[in-house]
């Protein structure tokens, strides 16, 4: 495990990511140093795919840019993998009627060069490099325990073993950065902690990692440090103890209303862009207040969300969100 | 005579006394009753087709003789043995129940269902065309009445599908001559498709009927997979099998308008598999193929050194070929780096448009409305026969007593870019390239966000298939001596159009390479054979893609990928993109 005193591998300076009227990812700075695991955590919608979109160069940012190792990516998401980030996606994207051998072949594009000339002459060249990508994707295939799968097609895979296998083809491209998007959702909590096991894995082999996840007791195991992106903006960002013990995260993920919230003009954009054709204006008090009432009274106020139940937290956590947009105006 | 057909029933029986009581003694005598039946059912087939079916000689094919079956008889007269040794290995018959590794009925099923429809078929067309049923002689009757019969008990049999059950371990010589034979029959089969009285649309039709359905059967039964594995254990005996089967093809023919018939599947199964790598691998809409191979075959016309050529030059074949495969390169580039950087429908559009751009403009080039390059509608006539070594191709040649006609030299010559096209599909298909491809196909926002430079992947595949298509094109320009703008029309009655070769590629199968060399040959075989469809063709054409598309979306030689994607059921269903992410969010929920 190497030291974080070393340049950054991934440094986001101002990224802004604006959907006509709806600023989903608003001027967000973020910086990933050699053998960290970062965690990205936020309500739903706040914007953390959004934000992993436009490293990978699958959005353009509005604004802001991405440099990997101090070099400027440009946003295109084949040069952004070519240079050392890859990424999982958070509803799975594999090639479903590929086999889970061929998928992590897949990913290993951009560490070959055979062309099509080559693979028409088949010469020893081809057949070596050919040969060496699938004792590579094999190799992968057994450090994600999918080995005995290799020739199923993926759409056959379990769903936990989908995830599993968008973590293997990420690999394949021998990234310097590795980019999570909910990884353990839809696991059981045994698949979560072998999940867990794999991270740390992956970072002991020399790999950062960024990682967006709902599930508390994950991140705060795992990560060095957490950034929180509520409504597109950067609320906070430290280690798991900070972050934990900060009160306008709890508020973020639980709904209090406090004075300031970060979000609150962002929020009203986004209602009035949702009142859009209604003309109905930004503000309607009486359903929003009863919701958050709701959530209040069910929840008995503010609680911690690394406290001793963090299966009862995350569900505050997931119960919060709902209330999030309504108490932010 | 139908006393007579019942008799050999008891013996039977006696037979599979002992053999039913191998197979676990589950058979009920019942069944065993029923198969003895369908094997009897299959021999009084038999035997009605050595009767006269009708008393004149103006039914094709000849049904008068007794003692001598002929014509669409022969069909019956195969399909009933056929069903006779399958109800035998049903019965558990020593040395046959290898025909029916994963069960008999309903191979059984199948194959009496063909011989009822053959022989049925073959009846009504004698009424009908003979003009009542006065003209069929009571032979006709008889078999009538023996085919319907093994349906009837074929149907009461109870359903005995297994899964495959592992074969007796041949030793390797065997394996191979069961290989040489697979591919001798598959021969047989087609030149006797192929050599069918064009004149009279029925016995090709029998022919589709018997053949389609003895080819389910063979499915059913399992031997299709058995073979298939053996195809798989023996790849190079099996290319080298198939190879001297092509090869050997025109040596069979003994009218030079068979051989012909084979140059033009050559060359349109050739183009089809070229168009399957655009499409099938790379999931490129391409709805104006056929321009490509216009391209080649105008390239390789003009350099020809046709009088009617406006450049007055003569290349060598080789120089002819390479600039026909280049020129439509360029083309294939030029179409495609404007709109493969578009997804999906801009570039069915674009290609859609460029085909009739094509053709308008080779109309066009006359020197009247344009420059003088194409002669417009007259295209240009009399390209001098290809002379390669000193060997030219209009003349026949003899070797070893065999004699090659001009239509054989070209097939030989055509089979010869075919073996070229599908070394380059499979090489291609499988590598990093080819992988390349299917993943843009299957998502292309994964694939690129795995370092898939997409535009330029897309590109290399949509230019393969173009620089393919005009070499192809270069051939069949000398082989047909002529190039008119009018061959390549975007859908039309005579192939090559693109929407012959779209259909071909689906029908067949995308992304293999037996499905589109399969399905140009049906595409074109079977209008050419039954002219009576000319007028109905196109409709018919779409009939049977919406009936494909409902009953066997991945077409007739289904590529292992997309069975499973539109059959497999009981499966984990990977949710959609959209409805996962809930999903997801919500499991995430329900477990906390
Ligand atoms: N392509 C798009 N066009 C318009 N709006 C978008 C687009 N992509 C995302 N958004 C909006 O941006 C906001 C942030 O969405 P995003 O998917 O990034 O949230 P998230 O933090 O990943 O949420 P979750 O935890 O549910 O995954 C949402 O309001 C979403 O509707
Ligand atoms: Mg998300």
């Amino acid at each position: 495990m190497t030291t974080t005193t070393t340049s950054p591998v991934l440094t986001a300076t101002g990224v802004t990511m604006r959907f006509g009227g709806l600023t989903a990812v608003r001027s967000v700075d973020l910086d990933v140093h050699p053998g960290e695991i970062v965690g990205l955590i936020g309500p739903n919608g706040a914007g953390k795919t959004t934000f992993f979109n436009c490293l990978t160069g699958l959005y353009v940012p509005t604004e802001g840019n991405v440099a990997y190792q101090g070099t400027v990516l440009p946003p295109k998401p084949h040069l952004v993998t070519q240079a050392g980030i890859a990424r999982t996606f958070q509803n799975i994207r594999l090639f479903a009627n590929m086999t889970v051998l061929e998928n992590v072949l897949v990913g290993r594009h951009t560490r070959t060069k055979e062309g099509l000339w080559s693979a028409l002459l088949r010469g020893p060249g081809f057949k070596r490099a050919e040969a060496a990508s699938k004792a590579r994707a094999m190799e992968l295939l057994e450090f994600t325990g999918l080995a005995d799968k290799a020739d199923h097609l993926s759409r056959n895979l379990a769903y936990g073993e989908q995830r599993k296998l968008e973590i293997a083809r990420a690999l394949a491209s021998d990234p310097g950065l590795l980019l999570l998007d909910e990884p353990t959702a839809g696991m059981n909590p045994q698949e979560t902690r072998a999940t867990e096991e794999l991270v740390f894995a992956i970072r002991d082999m020399g790999t950062a990692v960024l990682v967006i996840e709902h599930d508390m007791r994950f991140i705060f195991n795992l990560c060095d440090r957490v950034a929180v992106l509520v409504q597109g903006q950067k609320l906070i960002e430290g280690t798991s103890d900070v972050v934990q013990s900060d009160e306008r995260v709890i508020a973020a993920y639980l709904g209090t209303p406090f004075e300031g919230a970060p979000g609150a003009e962002e929020a009203a954009e986004v209602t009035a862009a949702e009142a859009g054709a209604a003309k109905a204006g930004p503000t309607d008090g009486g359903a929003t207040d009863s919701g958050s009432t709701e959530a209040g009274a069910t929840d008995g106020g503010p609680a911690n969300p690394g406290a001793a139940n963090p299966g009862a937290a995350r569900n505050e956590a997931q119960r919060g969100t709902t209330a999030r947009t309504e108490d932010g105006q | 005579m139908t006393t007579d057909k019942t008799q050999p029933t008891p013996a039977h029986e006696a037979e599979t006394g002992t053999a039913h009581t191998t197979e676990a003694g589950t058979t009920a005598p019942r069944t065993t009753w029923l198969r003895a039946l369908t094997a009897a059912g299959g021999v009084a087939a038999v035997a009605s087709t050595f009767l006269a079916w009708t008393w004149t000689a103006e039914f094709p094919g000849d049904l008068t003789v007794y003692g001598y079956p002929g014509g669409l008889q022969l069909l019956t007269l195969v399909l009933g043995i056929v069903t006779a040794v399958f109800a035998l290995a049903a019965l558990g018959l020593k040395g046959l129940r290898w025909l029916t590794p994963s069960g008999s009925t309903q191979a059984l099923r199948l194959l009496a269902l063909g011989t009822f429809a053959v022989t049925w078929f073959t009846v009504i067309a004698i009424a009908v065309d003979l003009g009542g049923m006065v003209n069929l002689e009571p032979g006709g009757w008889i078999a009538a009445l023996v085919t319907a019969a093994p349906v009837a008990t074929t149907f009461l049999l109870p359903d005995d599908t297994r899964p495959l059950c592992r074969p007796k371990q041949l030793p390797s010589w065997a394996e191979i001559l069961i290989i040489a034979a697979v591919f001798a029959t598959g021969l047989y089969v087609v030149n006797y498709g192929i050599q069918t009285d064009a004149d009279h649309p029925e016995p090709f039709l029998g022919y589709l009927i018997a053949v389609g359905f003895t080819a389910v059967a063979l499915v059913k039964a399992g031997l299709v997979s058995r073979i298939s594995e053996l195809t798989t254990a023996y790849r190079s005996t099996t290319l080298v099998a198939a190879l001297i089967t092509a090869i050997v093809f025109p040596f069979f023919q003994d009218k030079s308008s068979f051989t012909e018939l084979g140059v033009n599947i050559a060359i349109f199964a050739t183009v089809a598999l070229g168009l399957n790598i655009v499409v099938g691998l790379a999931g490129l809409l391409d709805l104006g193929y056929v321009a490509f191979l216009g391209v080649g075959a105008y390239t390789a016309a003009l350099v020809s050194g046709a009088a009617a050529s406006t450049i007055d030059v003569k290349f060598p074949f080789w120089a002819a070929v390479i600039i026909g495969g280049v020129v439509s390169l360029i083309f294939g580039v030029v179409i495609g780096a404007p709109t493969l950087r578009l997804r999906g429908d801009y570039l069915a559009i674009v290609t859609l448009g460029f085909g009739e751009i094509f053709r308008l403009a080779m109309l066009n080039l006359d020197g009247t409305s344009g420059p003088s390059v194409t002669n417009g509608p007259d295209g240009i006539p009399n390209i001098p026969p290809l002379e390669i070594f000193g060997f030219n191709f209009n003349d026949d040649h003899s070797f070893a007593g065999l004699t090659l006609d001009s239509n054989g030299n070209y097939y030989l010559l055509m089979l010869l870019v075919t073996i070229l096209v599908v070394l380059i599909f499979s090489r291609a298909g499988n590598s990093r390239i080819g992988r390349a491809w299917v993943a843009i196909r299957e998502d292309e926002t994964a694939a690129t966000a795995m370092g898939i430079n997409g535009f330029r992947v897309k590109l290399i595949a949509f230019a393969l298939g173009a620089t393919l298509a005009g070499v192809a094109g270069a051939v069949w320009a000398h082989f047909q001596s002529t190039v008119v703008p009018e061959q390549y029309v975007f859908a039309g009655p005579v192939p090559p159009n693109s929407t012959f070769l779209v259909a071909a590629v689906i029908l067949g199968g995308m992304g293999t390479i037996g499905g589109p060399l399969l399905g140009a040959t049906l595409l074109y075989l079977i209008p050419k054979k039954l002219e009576f469809l000319q007028d109905y063709q196109l409709l018919a054409f779409g009939i049977a893609l919406i009936l494909l598309m409902r009953f066997r979306p991945e077409g007739i030689v289904p590529n292992r990928r997309q069975q499973l994607e539109y059959h497999e059921t009981g499966q984990l269903d990977v949710p959609g993109a959209t409805g996962l992410k809930d999903g997801a969010v919500g499991v995430t929920k329900a477990e906390a």
